[in-house]
């Protein structure tokens, strides 16, 4: 895509920057789709059950079942909620989700806006979603709704700070904010990736973005066994299937992120194994990065609210810097590539 | 001036934590708990009055739907105390028997508590594999009694349906195959980090105040008081078999998780000697009247359930129906505490500390 964007604008660029968007919306609906079918395929098969595999052949169109169903409910919006609000969050919601692909990297030439500020783009417009959430939850008018809303803006705006800053040390060692460049910069064995050097980092982040995704055990916002579905407690239908997307979508660009800067992208773990294209070593660290998310989901219990907050500014904010401070000690001995 | 308000909050009576029917009402400043105030009732049969127009064996299947997820024990407490208001004897293979569906009651029970506990803690597998291995239980009592819930098992003077062939050896298999599990599930839980730090120190309170709300089991055990009834008035045969009485120490949340787990344990250990020592042959029922006519006089029984102390109070005019008949309910009186406890926490606290009183709401309102 890359050679387009230099272009003028014309009706033939336009038309093609319109395809590939609309491209970027199939591959990720379909992951969405059955990413949520291997969801639960796979915690059925860490709790002794089979998962769903009645629609379909191997129930794999449970999902399209689940959507038809969402789209064909009666669509409801309680009689004190704020209805301009209301049927604005979702929307608020699943936008920014969307937005935020552009800037990945799929493989060297597969991208669609190579920003400069890149990973800066994506956190300014991944923090929109946040007041989304807050807005469902208060516009809602229910109590659970704006417990879970008020929650859930307390732990993303907590939990951005460390995650902005656990990708300092990249920032530094690479020397731009750039997607692609971070990428380039990773060339070489498995070993140069950046979740070896930037181990720290790398753990901050993991926790980080699986707090941002608002997944287990960091799923107070919706923790069920307290706040009923917390913010989205009266949403349903289509609007509740726009919640649950975004969310998807999310989990699709913070994987996607995560293989980014410190899986080495599209780069093979050996360089030998290059005749693969990079499009499949991405996809296949992606479906690593993903599946470890399924795998804490059927693992762990959730954390309290005052815990969480505890952890991202007691332990992984303190963390993020100490790993700023050794990268820069590390490159100030050993060079700038450490 | 900016101001703050208490949020008045109501939970229950249909919310996916409150196990049932169970209602509180709380006042929130914030997220932090400044009153609670539990309505029960939403369950309530009248099973005590309905009682008093049906004979003894007719009140045996409503005493099943009481504390629902521990029948066995519920079935024992009306039966015993029939027995020994007519000082009938059960034969050796009934008590046997008892002893045996009540042990694997108790773990069954603990098993449901332990997974929902820690679904309401937000751990989604143990839930699973705590259901597959009552799953085992529920069969072996289908196997024996032709129901998987309410079993309407005993009888006054002994039980209704003997073991089927092979039936010991299945619950051989079962105890041995349930020890590995406990390992497991200390394994996957007991040592995580977050788990601990949700439970450690919630919920406290000491002995003093546990005995002064009548609390019992696993809630009374948990502050160091070394109270269970198989040791310390026994029934049935518990005298015959060695086991240790688990204490905690602190008596918050954790103590009585580790309290019940060590429980299934002891009851796996009671379960292999009785299952050593079972009798060959005999009689399954003892010598009883076919009308039941308890003497004219009053008696009162109590026995460990899982839950804590189950008490069956019965007053007889010498007729076929009891003239009065009062159940002492450990999950009821057991739910007193709760507005005590929840003073001052936040509301994960709340679901924290309701789940680990262990209550059932059949048994609640009954």
């Amino acid at each position: 895509m890359q050679h387009y964007w230099d272009r003028p604008l014309t009706w033939g660029t336009a038309g093609i920057f319109a395809l590939g968007a609309v491209a970027v919306l199939a591959v990720v609906i379909v992951f969405v789709t059955y990413a949520i079918y291997f969801e639960r395929k796979v915690i059925g098969w860490m709790q002794f059950r089979k998962g769903p595999n009645r629609v379909g052949p191997f129930g794999l169109l449970q999902t399209v079942a689940d959507v038809a169903k969402l789209l064909l409910k009666e669509d409801t919006i309680p009689a004190k909620a704020d209805r301009a609000l209301f049927v604005l969050a979702p929307a608020l919601a699943f936008i920014p989700s969307f937005l935020v692909l552009a800037v990945i990297p799929y493989t060297r030439h597969l991208q669609f806006a190579d920003l400069n500020v890149g990973f800066l783009y994506y956190i300014a417009l991944s923090g929109v979603s946040t007041i989304a959430i807050v807005i469902g939850g208060w516009s809602s008018n229910n109590k659970y709704a704006l417990l879970g809303g008020m929650r859930s803006a307390a732990q993303m705006i907590s939990y951005e700070v460390p995650l902005v800053m656990s990708v300092v040390g990249i920032a530094m060692m690479t020397g731009s904010l750039n997607l692609r460049d971070i990428v380039e910069a990773q060339q070489g064995y498995f070993w140069h990736w950046n979740f070896l050097p930037q181990i720290v980092g790398f753990a901050v982040f993991v926790v980080a973005a699986v707090s941002e995704l608002n997944r287990t055990p960091f799923d107070l916002p919706e923790a069920e066994s307290e706040l009923v579905a917390g913010y989205h407690v009266e949403y349903s239908g289509f609007r509740f299937a726009f919640f649950m997307l975004a969310e998807y979508v999310y989990m699709y660009a913070i994987a996607c992120l995560t293989t980014i800067l410190f899986l080495g992208g599209w780069n093979p773990p050996i360089p030998q194994l290059d005749f693969i294209p990079g499009l499949i070593w991405f996809i296949l660290k992606f479906l690593l990065v993903v599946f470890f998310l399924f795998w804490i989901r059927a693992t762990f219990p959730r954390l309290r609210v005052d815990q969480l907050m505890g952890l991202a500014w007691k332990v992984l904010l303190p963390l993020a810097i100490l790993n700023i401070f050794l990268t820069a000690a590390g490159m100030e001995i050993f060079g700038a590539r450490g | 001036m900016i101001r703050t308000e208490e949020l008045l909050l109501n939970v229950g009576p249909q919310h996916p934590s409150t196990h049932g029917v169970f209602r509180i009402i709380v006042k929130l400043d914030g997220e932090i708990i400044t009153e609670a105030t539990p309505v029960m009732g939403y369950l309530h049969r009248g099973t005590e009055k309905l009682a008093e127009n049906l004979n003894y064996t007719q009140i045996i299947p409503y005493t099943d739907r009481m504390d629902y997820v521990s029948a066995m024990t519920n079935n024992y407490v009306l039966c015993h105390a029939v027995e020994k208001l007519m000082g009938l004897e059960v034969p050796e293979r009934a008590e046997f028997l008892r002893l045996i569906v009540m042990e694997l009651q108790r773990i069954a029970s603990h098993l449901v508590w332990w997974g929902t506990y820690l679904l309401d803690i937000g751990a989604l597998s143990p839930f699973l594999f705590a259901f597959s291995d009552r799953e085992t239980i529920l069969n072996l009592f289908n196997e024996l009694c032709g129901a998987r819930l309410t079993y309407n098992y005993m009888r006054v003077g002994g039980v209704k349906w003997d073991a089927p062939e092979g039936w010991i050896d299945k619950v051989k298999n079962f105890v041995r195959h349930m020890h590995g599990k406990l390992d497991e599930y200390h394994a996957l839980v007991t040592g995580n980090e977050i788990f601990l730090s949700r439970i450690k120190g919630i919920g406290k309170y000491d002995a003093d105040t546990a005995i002064a709300y009548g609390l019992s089991g696993a809630n009374l055990r948990c502050t160091g008081v070394k109270w269970d009834l198989r040791k310390n008035e026994p029934y049935c045969i518990y005298d015959r078999f060695e086991f240790d009485v688990p204490v905690g120490q602190n008596g918050d949340c954790y103590d009585r998780y580790m309290v019940r787990l060590e429980e299934i344990r002891q009851s796996l250990r009671i379960l292999e000697q009785a299952l050593e020592q079972f009798p060959e042959g005999g009689e399954t029922m003892g010598k009883v009247p076919r009308v039941i006519r308890p003497p004219e006089g009053e008696i009162y029984v109590r026995i460990e359930s899982p839950r804590g102390e189950i008490g069956c109070y019965i007053v007889s005019k010498g007729k076929a129906e009891p003239y009065r008949l009062k159940f002492r309910r450990p999950s009821f009186v057991n739910l007193q505490i709760l507005p005590k406890l929840l003073i001052g926490e936040n509301m994960t606290n709340l679901i924290t500390i309701l789940g680990g009183i262990d209550i059932v709401l059949g048994e609640v309102d009954c």
